[in-house]
């Protein structure tokens, strides 16, 4: 069970709720959920409390993931993409926390499952909609017809707009899923390894090196990548709001 | 399953056990594609990012944009107050020069008076000590000729005086004073 690179991946049930047929339970996914709320809320309200004109180390860091999103965002969107400010920033957070803290041996990473970042990947895709629609009108629907494209070429070229903005939330959501849990199937197999060449005497031990330096190896890719697929949702996420905020291109 | 067969077999007998029990915990199913734990993961998400989004859109993000604001805006005071300083320190200094050359004007103006005076006072005096000079020569001159007429008249006298000393002399008795006096005046004419 120990070596079982799945096992991670399982839900278990820690306190279980049930309502109207449909599992609701607290499991170590909600906790893991509730821990990466509680140590993000934690951290931006603690680091700031002091609000010094000066900023300390930790204030800092808050601060520049404050202006990193807002830049993200303005850059891509726009000042009127400004409104969506917290959600982004939220979105980008929590994707990023959860990552970090999936990291961790026996930590449970929420955005390994599917469904997890589906949902995310749909309150994005939903919110385009809606606002799109609500600001636009039909108006949001220009978005897929591309300006300067020959009359004859319209159906398809709307066609194909059509899917690639369909495609999106599958897109968005499998691109994170993925790759966090590749990447920690990865890194527990090499960890397993490690285990199991050990058992073949001296010159397991001796070879055991090898897939230890992997595993260190990997872990700070998978830093990187935990880093890095926060930031490609958000900036993503910044691209589709702005089609909601102007769909002319 | 998804785990690589060599891995399995390597470890099958080791932990057989173990690992029904983890078959039998995941029923068959990818964990991540189990349906049955998808109602409690998105009331769960909902639950904690909903309350997340808020309390960063409440209080979290506002205070960091606040704090950021607050500094911009003191940045920029602070750049006023300096640029302000500036020109005034600027000011000053443009007064200080202009008060300078003003000083120095001044100081021109009174060293040239005062060369000028000095020039004057000492022209005076030169003119002066040149008059009273002139006075004491004229003075020496009338006071020599006045000498030189006395002199002269005493000539006369001594002349007479020799004159009449000479001709008792050679007569060996009384001379007429009064006409050798004639005599000596109608000799010096």
């Amino acid at each position: 069970m120990a070596n079982d690179p799945i096992h991670q991946f399982q839900i278990q049930k820690w306190i279980p709720i049930e309502i109207g047929g449909l599992d609701f339970s607290f499991t170590n996914s909600s906790a893991f959920m509730v821990a990466t709320v509680a140590a993000a809320s934690a951290f931006l309200y603690l680091s700031t409390s002091s609000r010094g004109l000066v900023p300390d180390r930790l204030q800092s860091l808050s601060e520049m993931t404050y202006e990193f999103v807002a830049n993200m965002l303005r850059d891509a969107a726009g000042t009127q993409g400004m409104r969506f400010f917290p959600f982004v920033f939220s979105l980008f957070v929590f994707v990023l926390v959860a990552n970090l803290l999936g990291l961790f041996p026996y930590f449970f990473t929420v955005t390994s499952h599917i469904i997890v970042t589906f949902a995310l990947a749909l309150l994005v895709v939903g919110t385009v909609v809606v606002y799109g629609f609500m600001k636009h009108g039909l108006g949001f629907l220009n978005l897929f017809v591309p300006k300067g494209v020959p009359a004859i070429l319209v159906p398809l070229v709307v066609l194909i707009e059509v899917v690639s903005f369909l495609s999106r939330p599958i897109s968005l959501s499998v691109r994170l899923f993925a790759n966090m849990l590749a990447g920690h199937i990865t890194l527990k197999v090499f960890a397993g390894f490690v285990v199991s060449l050990s058992t073949f005497g001296f010159v397991g031990i001796a070879g055991s090196v090898l897939p230890l330096a992997m595993t260190v190896a990997i872990t700070a890719l998978e830093i990187l990548v935990a880093f890095l697929q926060a930031y490609v949702f958000a900036v993503l996420t910044c691209m589709y709001l702005n089609d909601a905020i102007h769909p002319g291109h | 399953m998804f785990v690589t067969p060599g891995y399995a077999q390597e470890h099958a007998p080791a932990e057989g056990e173990a690992h029904t029990e983890a078959e039998a915990g995941h029923e068959g199913a990818f964990p991540p594609f189990d349906a049955t734990t998808f109602p409690s993961q998105l009331l769960w998400l909902a639950i904690t990012f909903g309350l997340f989004y808020l309390f960063l859109k409440k209080v979290v993000l506002p205070r960091v944009g606040n704090i950021l604001e607050v500094r911009a805006e003191r940045i920029a005071q602070d750049l006023d107050q300096a640029a302000r300083l500036k020109e005034e320190g600027d000011l000053a200094v443009a007064a200080y020069e202009q008060e300078l050359a003003e000083a120095k004007a001044k100081s021109n103006a009174i060293g040239q008076q005062a060369r000028d005076a000095a020039k004057a006072e000492a022209e005076a005096e030169r003119k002066k000590v040149e008059a009273d000079l002139g006075q004491k020569l004229a003075d020496a001159e009338a006071h020599i000729a006045s000498i030189k007429s006395r002199a002269m008249q005493e000539v006369g006298a001594i002349a007479e005086e020799t004159s009449l000393a000479i001709v008792e002399q050679l007569t060996g008795g009384k001379a007429d004073r009064a006409a050798l006096a004639d005599a000596v005046r109608s000799v010096r004419g």
